[in-house]
């Protein structure tokens, strides 16, 4: 009797804060005290880095958590105004591609680099997903440090996603599309399924510099391959990827790579695929990719273009790929921090499906196939299934962990975060997003470690969240406070560009290790001047002329030049010798059409520039340094080509 | 006539108030650094502040430490201090600084020039002067000793005497 009465009450409980949640309009959602949840006073410092992909922006910034507050960009694959980043000589390099110099592209994903499954965070991975290529960010400096293009590949969407201890970046291609040589790419669309490819790239990274390269690729089949993970612990020589357009439909895909109720995610046994390329096993094919590099002593990159990947084919290599049946155009395929389970979120399917690990094993072991896709098994989806969870949402994208027992799957159509039990697949909260959650982070929710206190919801559509801006709107992103056993609103924050992927840890990892200047002793640049003593001017052909300049608080070394002549193509070297932290100057000069740039402390950067008309040009430090920032400025004389204005420079007289 | 007066004062106003919000940005000193710059002392210590407190010096100058310290300068001081003058460049220039101050002031402010010019009422003057903040550009005890050997061998040579400022 008061058993039934406790019950009764309860669930009605249970009703209410259920209904409580899903406010009646938008904005009523933050418990009272949120304000000083998110609260970071002045001075005082975030808990965690929160590294958040752009997407169409091509760049990466860096928010504070819990609060929110973005305090830096790092341009990736983009220009970026800030600090010249794509229009500097010595960044230029970092954007070439076999096609080309490319200023824009698309940035969805970020891995943090990981030892035994846990954040080192030595370095951020992020992935081109238009123009194929991953690039690695350098923790201690938040730059762009190498970009490798990923031949084969079209639309680099299931990339970058690392191994346990980042042995491996693996970029597997959304669009297949034939490879090799030119006769064999030149075909009728209509072939897609005769001729077309799925190239899944494995990227090796040295442990010690993180210099990457293309160790091997596998010759998938033709579907389109969406997300990732390595596998953890347990699973830590596998790899899985889900596959949508099983159907291999080439026209109309919304409707006709539906068709099917499943699709796969493929297990790649990648440790065997590293033997077999070790071994030999594979085929040279040809391609051509670019590898961009920047050494951290000339602070400059290069960009060189290589041949040949290695290609390794899975049906003549039988103990590397298997598909796992997964209803239906599986999006987000998430591993479970212990490893043991492997979580796939089909966008159009009812329900969650769970897989266990140690089954899959079990089943490729007695190989209980339900059939095969050109010789490669597909495995029984009851036995490798562990369960489902059972009405979740309509629209499942991705999932994290907490590292407590639980999952929280975004729900894009119904709008919705849902928590819910890893063990027994029992829905325990959900939360309304604002609106149309697409990934969701946890702070190392996809580590063997996760910190089960936060998860942020990024959002795709924004409408009436934050003050209108006609019709571009910010994109958002939304705190969850996960720490009480439920999801508790705390914060709504715009983001820069559209955030996909994001990872988190804690600042700790890092904020130590971070470089605040450049030794100028260690400044290999080519073009570096060590001191005004080296400052000069040097004409170096009929219409090259290098300038040494230097910058300190507060002028520039030389800062009056004459002798340069109509047509000349001058070359800045700005050479900022301050050794302070925080003490960038920036170099601007009037008809400049290749922007600015800000050098750091330390560091020597390139404006080129063209003397298009005769007068006098006056050139500026941009970002305000001292008290005399604006007395830092200077002027160079442009003449017409044939004048007898010798070549001079000075400073001070 | 008052009108001009009161316009005047007005402008100057103006221009006091945003003065002085340039100043505090130009003063990117983190929150430690702040915490040690409200600790002002009040009388003034002819060695400075800092880590240096007594320095040994010998004779006949080293040659091997003016060599070092002059490449340090010429890299990371040359920009705004003039060598065989006093005349002021952004700095002061380097001429007599051997015979004005001690050893340990001298090398007190390279090291440690943000609490230097926070807290020792001679650097603080010379900031009033130049207003730009001598940078900290990030010289070790070892450097600092060796541009002190340097600073004296240029005394010795452009002003025919040295270390008259040695306490």
């Amino acid at each position: 009797m008061t058993k039934s009465v406790i019950f009764i009450s309860s669930a009605v409980l249970m009703m209410i804060a259920l209904f409580s949640c899903r406010p009646p309009a938008p904005g009523a959602a933050a418990t009272g005290d949120a304000a000083s949840r998110v609260y970071v006073p002045p001075g005082e410092h975030d808990e965690f880095y929160n590294i958040v992909s752009g997407g169409f922006n091509g760049q990466a910034s860096v928010v504070g958590l819990p609060s929110g507050r973005t305090f830096k960009i790092i341009p990736v694959f983009s220009v970026h105004p800030e600090n010249g980043y794509g229009f500097s000589e010595e960044t230029k390099p970092l954007l070439n591609t076999t096609h080309g110099f490319i200023p824009w592209d698309d940035l969805h994903h970020i891995a943090i680099s990981t030892t035994n499954g846990v954040h080192d965070a030595r370095w951020a991975f992020a992935n081109a997903n238009n123009t194929p290529r991953v690039a690695r960010i350098d923790l201690t400096t938040f730059k762009t440090v190498e970009i490798l293009e990923i031949p084969n590949s079209a639309g680099n969407h299931s990339s970058p996603f690392i191994t346990e201890n980042t042995e491996y970046v693996v970029a597997g291609t959304r669009f297949s599309v034939p490879f090799g040589e030119a006769a064999d790419v030149d075909v009728p669309i209509s072939t897609y399924k005769e001729n077309f490819r799925g190239a899944i790239t494995f990227i090796s990274v040295d442990p010690d510099d993180g210099e990457m390269d293309i160790a091997f690729q596998i010759d998938a089949p033709p579907f389109n391959y969406d997300l990732a993970r390595g596998g953890k612990k347990v699973s830590r020589d596998w790899f899985f990827i889900s596959c949508y357009n099983t159907e291999m439909a080439h026209t109309l895909l919304e409707v006709n790579a539906s068709q099917r109720d499943k699709d796969y995610i493929m297990a790649i046994n990648w440790r065997r695929a590293e033997e077999h390329a070790r071994n030999g096993k594979g085929t040279v094919i040809p391609a051509q990719y670019a590898h961009n590099k920047k050494d951290k002593n000339t602070h400059s990159a290069t960009s060189t273009i290589k041949e040949g990947v290695l290609m390794l084919d899975p049906t003549e290599l039988k103990d590397i790929v298997y598909f796992i049946p997964c209803p239906k155009s599986p999006h987000g395929c998430d591993v479970s921090p212990d490893g043991e389970y492997i979580v796939g979120s089909g966008k159009l399917a009812a329900l969650i499906p769970v897989f266990s690990f140690s089954k899959m094993i079990e089943a490729i072991e007695n190989e209980d196939f339900e059939g095969d896709i050109n010789g490669l098994p597909i495995l029984n989806y009851e036995s490798v299934l562990y369960g489902e969870v059972q009405r979740p949402g309509l629209g499942p994208l991705h999932t994290e962990f907490d590292g407590k027992g639980n999952a929280y799957t975004s729900m894009f159509v119904s709008s919705e975060v849902v928590m819910w039990d890893l063990k027994t697949l029992e829905v325990i909260d959900r939360a309304p997003t604002y609106y149309s959650v697409g990934h969701l982070m946890v702070p190392g929710g996809c580590t063997a470690d996760p910190h089960g206190k936060y998860l942020v919801a990024y959002n795709k559509i924004t409408k009436d969240r934050y003050l209108p801006t006609g019709p571009e709107l910010c994109h958002s992103a939304q705190l969850f406070d996960i720490s009480n056993g439920r999801l508790e609103l705390l914060l709504d924050f715009p983001t820069i560009g559209e955030p996909h992927y994001a990872e988190a840890f804690p600042a700790d990892l890092i904020k130590d290790r971070q470089v605040r200047f450049f030794r100028i002793e260690d400044n290999n640049h080519p073009y570096v001047t060590r001191g005004p003593g080296e400052a000069r001017v040097e004409r170096e052909s009929d219409n090259v002329v290098r300038v040494y300049m230097t910058s300190i608080r507060s002028h520039f070394r030389p800062d009056n030049i004459e002798g340069i002549f109509v047509g000349d193509t001058v070359y800045w070297h700005v050479t900022n010798l301050e050794q302070e932290w925080d003490l960038p100057h920036g170099f601007a000069i009037k008809g400049a059409n290749n922007a600015e740039i800000l050098i750091m402390p330390g560091e020597t950067l390139t404006l080129k520039w063209i003397a298009d008309r005769v007068g006098i040009f006056p050139f500026y430090c941009t970002d305000f340094c001292s008290a005399l920032h604006q007395e830092m400025q200077g002027y160079v004389r442009v003449s017409p080509r044939g004048s007898n204005v010798p070549l001079t420079y000075s400073t001070g007289k | 006539m008052k009108w001009i007066a009161i316009l005047f004062s007005l402008s100057m106003l103006a221009l006091m108030v945003s003065c002085g919000g340039e100043t505090q940005q130009t003063e990117r000193k983190t929150t430690a650094e702040r915490q040690t710059a409200s600790k002002v002392e009040q009388k003034p210590d002819p060695r400075g502040v800092g880590e240096v407190t007594k320095v040994e010096l010998t004779d006949p100058l080293d040659q091997s430490m003016i060599r070092r310290g002059k490449q340090i300068s010429d890299v990371k001081c040359a920009a705004c201090h003039k060598y065989e003058t006093e005349e002021r460049l952004v700095g002061p220039g380097y001429l007599n600084v051997t015979n004005r101050r001690s050893p340990e002031w001298i090398m007190n402010m390279i090291t440690n020039v943000d609490v230097m010019l926070d807290e020792d009422p001679v650097a603080r003057a010379m900031l009033e002067e130049c207003l730009v903040r001598m940078p900290n550009q990030n010289i070790s005890i070892d450097e600092a000793r060796d541009i002190l050997e340097f600073l004296r061998f240029n005394d010795e040579e452009h002003a025919g005497k040295r270390d008259r400022g040695v306490l």
